[in-house]
């Protein structure tokens, strides 16, 4: 089974720019990509790219082909959906592709506008992510439904907010040197406890921000890589999905993420690691509590323990295992569709020293990406290797 | 009830509401005794499509909640408002909390269903009281 290398990535800045349309957005993304890459344009084979809400943002469906246009491409090209891991999904069709020899190169992303819609047109489309007849009509919206999620951790594990504050502040320190992040600003504990109540326990700052942008990856067969001599070190050597039902209230664990855990078997598996092998992680922390879920779901953290990793700094960009060293989706912003790809970007740019962050894991050489959908009704993760 | 007398209904679902108003709320049984809830053809557990209304425990008990201040425009005039889960022994199942001072509540405390209207849209809430 061939390594899928990631020949190039680019990413868009993400934040508040709603006069921005997502193939304007995707387009530029793209830009980055090819020109960091050194892939022709006409090499791309297929285009597999993730998107949640077009249709209520901006009236526009069907964005494949939309958006192969938008990055100056012909050939097929489909829409993945899966909430806020509809590009995880599409990275990791890409990767099996790929590794099947069906395709050498392919053009893999996801853009979202969001902030066209407002605060409450945005929580209301986020919202749609949940059981509308069950979860939408009883009043749940997206920061409500992870909020029931940390009420019911603290009253299984214990904790208490101010142990998810912690997290924020980590994520906005180590979002301070990524430019494109959305907030490039250092808060402390007392701003996010003091912060308005959003759905109670989790307040504004332990939200993340409502964001428009894009990413873009160049993926390529190890052999395509080879043959162009490609500057591409990064490979993604292990995919895995997962799956739970739809509403929080079916799941055996409300204070679980099992289709992260089903994910991260899968990729670790794939990959040949484990748990202790993984340097550096991008995990799914659209919420404060999401962050703990994704790290006790990738065995990063025992059960019940990941409420104090950021707080006792095992997390922290000098910890043992740094989380989120990009921001994180809680500062440097989640377009929902471009978030997966997002991460495997930050991750693959870490792994090959050219992120602003890159020296706090200098020896990496293995990182995940984890990109949940909903309140982890879908999940992905990808393991990346320095592999050149 | 819906605003609307044209309203398409979603079957399944708007009978269930119809039901608890009238005391006599249900879940789905399928022959291996897993509950689940309408609208739905087959268990979501095991595949059995022989399901029968079984009547739902009259009271539940609250496993978590939350108070929602940013609501959907959906609940804008409602918020701030409670929003839990409740668990009924065969199934849980997600509703506001009504009838009760937002500080009372708590983890454990028993419900029973109660369905409540919008302040917002005036359409039906699945709702929980304090039993």
């Amino acid at each position: 089974m061939s390594d899928v290398r990631v020949a190039g990535v680019g990413l868009t800045s993400f934040g508040n720019t709603p006069e921005r349309t997502s193939r304007d957005l995707f387009g530029d993304a793209t830009i980055e990509a090819f020109a960091d890459s050194g892939v022709p344009r006409d090499d791309v084979e297929a285009l597999l790219y993730g998107n949640f809400m077009g249709e209520l943002s901006e009236h526009q469906g069907h964005q494949g082909p939309l958006m192969a246009e938008a990055a100056g491409i012909r050939a097929p090209a489909t829409r993945y959906e899966s909430a806020c891991a509809s590009s995880g999904v599409a990275i990791r069709d890409a990767v099996k592709r790929i590794r099947n020899g069906e395709e050498d190169v392919l053009l893999v992303g996801g853009a979202e506008r969001m902030t066209n819609l407002g605060t409450a047109g945005a929580t209301e489309a986020l919202a749609i992510a949940a059981d509308d007849l069950w979860e939408v009509r009883a009043g749940t919206t997206f920061p409500g439904a992870y909020a029931l999620m940390a009420q019911a951790y603290f009253s299984e594990f214990g904790g208490e907010h101010e142990d998810l504050a912690h997290i924020a502040v980590k994520n906005h320190e180590n979002a301070l040197t990524n430019e494109k992040a959305q907030y490039q600003r250092a808060i402390d504990v007392d701003d996010v406890l003091e912060a308005p109540q959003v759905s109670s326990p989790l307040g504004l700052y332990d939200s993340c921000p409502i964001s428009d942008g894009a990413a873009a990856l160049v993926l390529t067969s190890e052999d395509y890589a080879a043959e162009h001599d490609l500057d591409a070190p990064v490979a993604i050597t292990g995919t895995g999905q997962g799956g739970d039902r739809m509403a929080l209230h079916d799941r055996e664990h409300l204070a679980r993420s099992p289709a992260a855990r089903e994910a991260g078997e899968e990729a670790y598996a794939e990959a040949g690691i484990d748990a202790s092998d993984v340097d550096v992680a991008e995990v799914h922390d659209c919420f404060t509590i999401a962050e703990v879920l994704a790290i006790e779901a990738l065995d990063l953290e025992p059960i019940g323990e990941g409420i104090s990793a950021a707080r006792d700094g095992r997390t922290t960009a000098d910890g043992e295992t740094p989380i989120n060293l990009s921001g994180g989706l809680k500062a440097k912003g989640h377009p929902v569709g471009a978030t997966g790809a997002s991460q495997i970007a930050e991750v693959s740019k870490l792994l090959a020293g050219t992120h602003p962050n890159s020296d706090h894991v200098a020896d990496a050489t293995t990182g995940v990406a984890h990109n949940a959908g909903g309140t982890v009704a879908s999940a992905t993760v990808h393991v990346l290797e320095v592999v050149a | 009830m819906t605003d609307s007398e044209n309203a398409v209904q979603d079957a399944g679902f708007d009978e269930w509401l119809d039901a608890a108003e009238d005391g006599d709320a249900y879940y789905l049984e399928c022959p291996n005794e897993h509950g689940s809830l309408p609208p739905r053809r087959v268990c979501p557990d095991c595949g059995a499509t022989d399901l029968e209304e079984v009547p739902l425990p009259a009271t539940g008990e609250i496993e978590t909640f939350t108070v929602t201040h940013v609501p959907t425009p959906a609940f804008e005039d409602d918020a701030p408002y409670a929003t839990a889960i409740a668990n009924f022994g065969p199934v849980r199942i997600t509703g506001q909390v009504v009838d009760v001072d937002l500080e009372a509540i708590e983890p454990g405390l028993t419900v029973e269903i109660e369905i409540s209207v919008s302040e917002t849209t005036g359409e039906r809430v699945l709702s929980f009281s304090p039993a």
